[in-house]
């Protein structure tokens, strides 16, 4: 699976914030064999030399990065932002946030499509973080996407795969298109589930960075993302309403 | 001249963004600049006059999710 011509070295995305400690955070990118990490924009007081530290741990880590737009509402927020992270972190990878409603933090599917449309004509690569709905997916491919990145639940929640007749939707409806559930998922159980679903990667950051032990979270993430990605291609079994026994029923014998 | 660094007032010496980069003391950190609002590459910010009043955003590598 190719994300913009690029083959992934694990299909386990990992945000990078809210870790107690840089070496934390480090040790949990290692454990998780992340194939990307995503990074953000933001200021920084003169005098701290934070970001610059930040930016050298992640360089030494060797991991391809994905910057956000976390935060922007609007789509010129979203597009400036955009090219300020092109040019820091050397990449035309956009995970783009346009968020629209501050409580659940949910993309604005209509800001979002316009951005996108607008960045990729400008030759990013635009990741969208968007709800799992089916029109805005089209309306996003036709923008300029070639990956889809829907929700699982709201950014932080943990709540796992909120809607998975929508996404399930999804996949069904663009088989070609690499597809990664991104925000929402607090277990590993989650993000099987999600590649079990056919899902090509899972974006974690909240439910790694705030377990309490986050390197071995993280460990727990990435065999979870291999175990769902070799049961996909496994082909699982239907589910059926009644019981069928497994163990044979011929040569059974009568001792009633 | 008075102008806005990330919604900070600072009066400057200088009248190019290059300039107060280097005022502040940013050196050769790895940061994106936007003026009033519109993104302007490293490469143009030699040549970028600043207004009185202008707001500039110096913006740093930061985590992210």
């Amino acid at each position: 699976m190719l994300f913009y011509g690029t083959e992934l070295s694990s299909r386990l995305m990992l945000g990078t914030a809210q870790y107690p400690s840089p070496e934390i955070l480090a040790d949990s990118v290692r454990a998780a064999q992340a194939g990307v990490v995503t990074v953000s924009l933001r200021r920084e007081s003169v005098g701290s030399r934070a970001g610059q530290a930040f930016w050298s741990l992640i360089r030494d880590l060797g991991v391809p990065v994905l910057p956000n737009t976390a935060g922007c509402h609007t789509v010129k927020e979203a597009v400036t932002t955009a090219h300020m992270a092109r040019e820091v972190f050397e990449t035309d990878w956009i995970k783009l946030e346009v968020i629209g409603e501050s409580d659940t933090l949910q993309p604005d599917m209509f800001a979002l499509v316009e951005a996108a449309r607008i960045l990729s004509e400008d030759g990013f690569n635009v990741f969208p973080y968007m709800t799992e709905d089916l029109v805005g997916a089209e309306r996003l491919l036709r923008a300029g996407c070639r990956v889809l990145m829907p929700w699982g639940a709201p950014i932080g929640s943990g709540k796992g795969l909120n809607n998975v007749f929508g996404l399930r939707a999804l996949r069904a409806h663009f088989p070609d298109v690499p597809l990664v559930v991104d925000a929402g998922i607090g277990l590993p159980s989650h993000a099987a589930q999600a590649m079990e679903l056919g899902y090509d990667a899972v974006l974690i950051n909240t439910a790694v960075a705030q377990a309490g032990d986050p390197a071995r979270m993280a460990a727990a993430f990435r065999l979870a993302v291999e175990a769902g990605l070799i049961a996909r291609t496994a082909d699982p079994m239907e589910q059926r309403d009644m019981a069928a026994p497994s163990t044979p029923v011929l040569g059974q014998a009568v001792l009633a | 001249m008075r102008i806005l660094v990330n919604e900070e007032p600072r009066e400057i010496a200088t009248a190019t963004l290059a300039g107060l980069l280097d005022e502040l003391g940013y050196g050769d950190a790895r940061v994106a600049t936007a003026v009033d609002g519109a993104f302007v590459p490293a490469s143009r910010r030699a040549s970028w006059t600043l207004d009185e009043g202008a707001r500039i955003e110096i913006l740093a590598p930061m985590q992210g999710g």
